[in-house]
């Protein structure tokens, strides 16, 4: 029975290899790959001829030649074949030894596989299994090898985000240079479907530019004269002119390659432990299989008298060595980690190292810094109360007044205003410090300011229950209604903030400078657990720090723009910067950085941090499994070395695939 | 001096072999291998001699992952 299932695994191997020799040729497979693929499929059929002409074929040799002979050449043909599968592995087992790095694969396949071949020769019995057993190892490693390969490339593929050229005009031509050797403040040349190859200013042609390279973004953003622009953008529309702000190096695209290709150089625990376990596994399992060979028939022999039973032991400690391969879990962890930060800078969030992965999995407690991370950080006008006039007209009265002004509040109303503002309307400016101003506008008496302008010019005026700035306006001596100018939240803020609930964050903290009034009012309409206000930056720290002292079970994730908030990223369990396109100090502080300003991303790479540390956990758990029932099995005897290699490719085989899962994160 | 350069590797294992055995060679400070990526970065030694030293290190290699590759 066994025997026709391998024969029919053989068939299928020949063919399989054949048709992918044939099909995937020199495209997807390097020159290793095809010689392996060559070498697997010629071994195949070798043994697949050899099993059908039997033993007693070779016995009649015996008669024609010398006695013993069929059985000589019996072995001299399995043994040609089984070179050629794998005299690699037997090369490499040598150099290892030689290299005193015993205790590898190659050691333990040579030893496995050489010991059931000897076994044979004594028996004149099973050589097929020496070969089987090597030939779909091979196979295994085959696939490992083209299915990581495979992976690796997509993954990297994915995150290339590199221009490589940019084009700078010469005499009225283009002419593509190396981005590398363009100076800050040249002229460079995006023309549409290319790649933005540094960061820069346009200074002519206007575009849609798609950031989703760089954001996981679909929406197109618009850029017109004047606009910074960010490199690794594609400008789909139009030509852009663009005056360079930075070098290469120095841009946002070379940063965030960086930054994502030194990521998986910083190993998370789990990856650690792997690569510990393996160390004391696989020498383990080597003395555990030698103990496995020479105890129980020295127990047998000298203490129950009964026949040793040598080659029954020493073929289950073969199988034993064949299960002790650990690839399965030295390739899918790694793996599983590369492609959860692959698909997480898919979406815009970079992660500087599969350990923040981890620690971001296990965040308990969410910090936010209230300004420009839940609110927009600029002021607008947000409402318009009492006014007896039209809402615009209110505005552009106001507007119209404060005309003169720089402040940041007057420039608030002009943007909300929203018209080139023509001063020919506006006369008799006069400003009366701290309080305000007043004005002729189109000759009506406008007065815009604080209730302390309106005291000073005696207009009797409404309080206003909204937390912000507080403009008055009066036209004509009388009460016309006041405007709210406050920083507004972010429209996605509350969403985030419910997000990171329903993905298990227990707490939710705010700190800000800003006063007790304000805080509690954003903190209300977000839904936010704890707030801290009024805090100078140094209180922020001892603040995170007290929370640090707090929690001790789950992880403290701080959130930040990372203008001014460096020192408690860097306090924090896990930093995470917001809205850090080009800004440095963020890249530089923050363990994960979110490329657009959305909070909304931050629930989700703790949800794309928990997949790829689940997938870790299912392949750890699940090789684990496998590997030490078939250990058990093995010294029982009720595992041949077929079931034993089975195991170990399957195994490795599903971990592979399984982790592949992680690069897959767009619907979390 | 940090120099990058392109690596074929067929195992993480091996890769982690690999920077073992180029942190050791002289005239390297330190060094990073990313299976993932396939890179290796070098981290050279005052007044080491690159060339000098990734021909040890490519040999240094060899020796630990027959089947590995530098590009140099």
């Amino acid at each position: 029975m066994q025997e026709i299932i391998i024969d029919i695994l053989l068939s299928v191997v020949i063919l399989a290899s054949a048709g992918m020799l044939i099909f995937l040729g020199k495209k997807s497979m390097n020159k290793n790959q095809r010689v392996m693929m060559t070498r697997i499929m010629i071994a195949s059929i070798i043994l697949l001829v050899l099993q059908f002409i039997s033993a007693d074929v070779f016995d009649r040799l015996d008669n024609i030649l010398f006695p013993t002979a069929g059985r000589w050449i019996r072995l001299l043909c399995y043994f040609a074949d089984y070179l050629v599968i794998g005299y690699d592995i037997l090369k490499n087992a040598a150099i290892g030894i030689k290299n005193r790095r015993v205790f590898d694969e190659n050691f333990l396949m040579a030893v496995a596989t050489v010991g059931a071949m000897a076994l044979a020769i004594y028996e004149n019995g099973e050589y097929l299994e020496a070969i089987a057993v090597m030939l779909f190892y091979q196979i295994g490693e085959w696939f490992q090898g083209y299915a990581v390969g495979k992976s690796r490339k997509n993954i990297s593929e994915l995150m290339d985000v590199r221009p490589d050229y940019a084009n700078i005009e010469v005499d009225g031509k283009l002419e593509q240079a190396d981005p590398d050797e363009v100076e800050i403040g040249s002229i460079i040349v995006v023309q549409p479907g290319e790649k933005v190859p540094i960061d820069g200013v346009i200074v002519e042609g206007s575009s849609s530019l798609n950031t989703s390279a760089l954001t996981g973004e679909s929406l197109p953003r618009e850029a017109d004269v004047g606009d910074e622009v960010i490199s690794g953008c594609i400008s789909m529309t139009g030509v852009l002119k663009i005056k360079t702000t930075k070098e290469f190096g120095e841009s946002t695209v070379s940063k965030i390659l960086d930054l994502v290709e030194n990521a998986s150089s910083r190993k998370s625990k789990s990856e650690d432990f792997i690569s510990k376990f393996a160390k004391i596994y696989t020498p383990a399992v080597c003395y555990a299989a030698l103990a496995l060979a020479i105890l129980p028939p020295v127990v047998r022999m000298s203490f129950m008298s009964v026949d040793p039973e040598w080659g029954i032991w020493i073929y289950r400690a073969l199988t034993f060595l064949v299960i002790s391969c650990p690839c399965a879990l030295v390739i899918s962890i790694p793996l599983s980690f590369f492609a959860g930060i692959g698909g997480a800078s898919k979406e815009g969030v970079l992660v500087k190292g599969s350990n923040f992965l981890e620690i971001l999995s296990k965040t308990k407690t969410v910090v936010f810094d209230k300004t420009g991370t839940l609110t927009k950080g600029n002021f607008e006008v947000n409402a318009v109360h009492h006014n007896t006039i039209n809402e615009k007209q209110l505005i552009e009265y106001a507007a119209l007044a404060e005309s003169a002004s720089s402040h940041p509040i007057s420039k608030s109303i002009q943007r909300a205003y929203g018209k080139e503002i023509d001063r020919s309307r506006v006369s008799d400016i006069e400003e009366i410090s701290g309080n305000g101003v007043t004005a002729l506008v189109d000759n009506v008496k406008v007065a815009a300011g604080n209730d302390k302008l309106m005291k000073h010019l005696g207009i009797e005026y409404h309080d206003c229950h909204s937390t912000g700035t507080i403009i008055h306006i009066a036209i004509n001596d009388k009460y016309a209604g006041h405007i709210v100018i406050s920083d507004i939240i972010k429209p996605t803020s509350k969403e985030a903030i419910k997000a990171l609930k329903s993905a298990g964050v227990e707490k939710t903290v705010m700190l800000t400078g800003d006063a007790k009034k304000v805080a509690d009012k954003v903190a209300a309409e977000l839904g936010i657990d704890t707030v801290c206000s009024e805090l100078l930056p140094a209180d922020k720290v001892s603040k995170v720090e007290q929370l640090l002292a707090e929690n001790k079970n789950g992880k403290l994730a701080f959130v930040g723009d990372g203008i001014n908030d460096a020192p408690v990223l860097s306090r924090a369990d896990i930093g995470i910067a917001m809205g850090a396109m080009g800004s440095d100090a963020a890249i530089e502080a923050a363990d994960i950085v979110l490329i657009d300003d959305d909070p909304k991303k931050i629930s989700k790479a703790i949800k794309i941090s928990r997949k790829c540390l689940g997938i870790v956990y299912q392949n750890i758990v699940m090789a684990l499994v496998v590997k030490f029932a078939c250990l058990i099995l093995g010294a029982f005897g009720i595992a041949n070395m077929y079931l034993a290699i089975f195991a170990d490719v399957g195994v490795m085989v599903l971990a592979v695939l399984n982790a592949i899962r992680c690069l897959f994160v767009k619907k979390l | 001096m940090k120099k990058t350069y392109k690596i074929e590797v067929d195992c993480a294992n091996c890769a982690n072999l690999m920077e073992d055995a180029t942190r050791k060679t002289e005239g390297v400070a330190n060094a990073t291998v990313n299976f993932m990526t396939q890179k290796m970065i070098v981290e050279f030694a005052d007044g080491a001699d690159q060339k000098d030293v990734m021909k040890n290190v490519l040999k240094a290699c060899k020796k630990v992952e027959p089947d590995c590759e530098i590009e140099l």
